[in-house]
């Protein structure tokens, strides 16, 4: 890592649902800090509040404790962008006006608006489709229009909520590779959930493995392998049993339970 | 012999004509409860001729119109209030039972009191018709607008309920809205007839003046009228549809 910037804080955060008179608590006591430029990967089970932690980086869901703070980013126009598991394009939308939908909220000219998605499109390798509708589009596609409609709006971090576990293998590989050249070729600071470990050691330059019911983090490993890496190299598959054990590893003792 | 429907279809309308044809010729109804349909093309002419038929047509074409502008209108824009707010819906709801059920028929009185026997008459009784039809169409269809759809719209900055509303919530609604749209084209013909019964000049009032002198082609001849004008409306209503609606698979 060089100079180190934080691009976000994250300190002490907790949220706890409350439905139907009865509270779930989802995080407890969450701290990270993620450099500029960084990829974090967050792993862990599903429920365990990952997803929940980006919706809150979203302002999609308030935190009951704790606070997030931003380091404004000069070259960005946006704070955030997320990229959802599932797509998400809006069918009405041709893929280019779908990649354009962000920037709508912005008082860029159409031209520029338009230029930039297809800027955006172009670094997806999608240039070509962008005239058609959604549904002409296969899963990985899909994926990568979303992509293109999260860079577009220029974020300062990019937040994927398990952006590939909806795809079949070969489609997925191909879109970690996309990702990895994406991030050289934009230095964006990703934060990427997964609940796939392999996935989080091969894209990863740190990983933070989240556990338990609250989820807390369990750990937070460096991985430094330079790209490209070999995927099953023996080295990544040491790191990924390392978080797989950190994840199951019993809960610390604790006499704070809240039953 | 599926691959010639139009060719089938047509067959079945002659064999219809044929029938028609034959029942009041063979005896076996009287010509003057129901005239035969070679009979039809001479009593259009002179209707045509006299004027009437161009002036009725105009006169209901216009109290269509503008029936369902309004009625559609209102009916859209509250379905999709009620649809966007919780309050609203609840606030309504009780009201929306009350009134629901009143045939708009039964409005004919009140009609005819506000308005007077004239055209306002007939537009307020041919909206009340539509009303009801697009304004659960389109509450029903923002309803059930994908939730997903919405957060990709709040991720995305869009947080007011009017930048919701026309970035993703009407646009997802526009299928919805357009059934009930459609429905409410084929009602208001009906309302159309109802509303003019009582003496404001169009399709209507002509059919129960030519039925009470028991001029019974004339009134079949506009209703055939209304069916045409129908099937023209509802031509071009999909004709647009296909347009609106062409991102769909």
């Amino acid at each position: 890592m060089e100079a180190v910037t934080p691009a976000i804080r994250i300190e002490g955060l907790s949220l706890t649902f409350t439905q139907d008179g009865r509270r779930t608590e989802v995080l407890r006591g969450l701290d990270l800090t993620v450099a500029r430029g960084e990829f974090v990967a967050i792993v862990g089970a599903s429920g365990v509040g990952k997803s929940t932690l980006l919706r809150v980086l979203m302002d999609l869901a308030k935190p009951t404790t704790g606070t997030v703070e931003l380091s404004p980013d000069p070259d960005a126009e946006r704070p955030l962008a997320l990229v959802f598991q599932d797509a998400r394009l809006l069918p009405w939308r041709r893929v280019l006006s779908n990649v354009m939908f962000g920037l709508e909220k912005s008082s860029l000219p159409k031209a520029e608006r338009e230029r930039r998605a297809m800027q955006a499109l172009g670094l997806v390798g999608l240039s070509e489709l962008a005239q058609r509708w959604p549904h002409q589009l296969s899963g990985g596609q899909r994926q990568r229009v979303a992509l293109a409609r999260a860079l577009a709006v220029r974020p300062a971090i990019l937040l994927m909520d398990e952006p590939f576990s909806a795809l079949d293998i070969a489609t997925r590989e191909n879109l970690q590779d996309e990702l990895i050249r994406i991030r050289r070729e934009t230095h964006k600071t990703i934060i990427f959930v997964t609940h796939d470990i392999d996935e989080a050691t091969y894209l990863a330059d740190r990983i933070v493995a989240l556990g338990g019911k609250p989820g807390e983090v369990r750990s937070v490993r460096t991985i430094d392998l330079p790209h490209p890496r070999r995927r099953g190299a023996l080295a990544l598959q040491e790191i990924s049993m390392a978080v797989k054990a950190d994840i199951t590893a019993d809960a610390p003792a604790r006499d704070d339970w809240v039953i | 012999m599926r691959q010639k429907p139009v060719l089938l279809a047509a067959i079945g309308l002659l064999c219809f004509l044929l029938l028609w044809e034959a029942a009041p010729r063979l005896g076996l109804i009287n010509p003057m409860f129901l005239p035969p349909p070679s009979s039809l093309p001479a009593a259009f002419m002179k209707e045509f001729r006299s004027g009437i038929w161009l002036q009725m047509v105009g006169h209901s074409l216009g109290h269509y119109a503008l029936g369902f502008i309004v009625g559609a209108g209102l009916g859209a824009i509250l379905g999709v209030l009620t649809g966007m707010s919780r309050f609203l819906e609840d606030f309504l709801a009780w009201v929306v039972r009350l009134l629901r059920p009143i045939p708009n028929l039964a409005w004919a009185p009140f009609a005819i009191i506000w308005f007077g026997v004239d055209q306002a008459a007939a537009v307020f009784i041919i909206s009340i018709g539509v009303f009801w039809i697009t304004f659960f169409a389109a509450h029903g269809a923002i309803r059930t607008v994908d939730r997903d759809l919405v957060e990709v719209a709040e991720a995305f900055g869009f947080r007011t309920g009017w930048e919701k509303l026309f970035k993703v919530l009407l646009p997802a609604a526009t299928p919805g809205i357009l059934i009930g749209l459609r429905t409410a084209l084929g009602q208001a013909w009906m309302a159309v007839v109802a509303a003019e019964l009582n003496g404001v000049s169009g399709l209507g009032s002509r059919m129960m003046q030519a039925s009470s002198l028991l001029a019974t082609d004339i009134v079949i001849i506009y209703m055939l009228t209304m069916a045409a004008l129908y099937g023209v409306m509802d031509a071009v209503f999909m004709f647009a549809q296909g347009r609106l609606l062409r991102w769909k698979p």
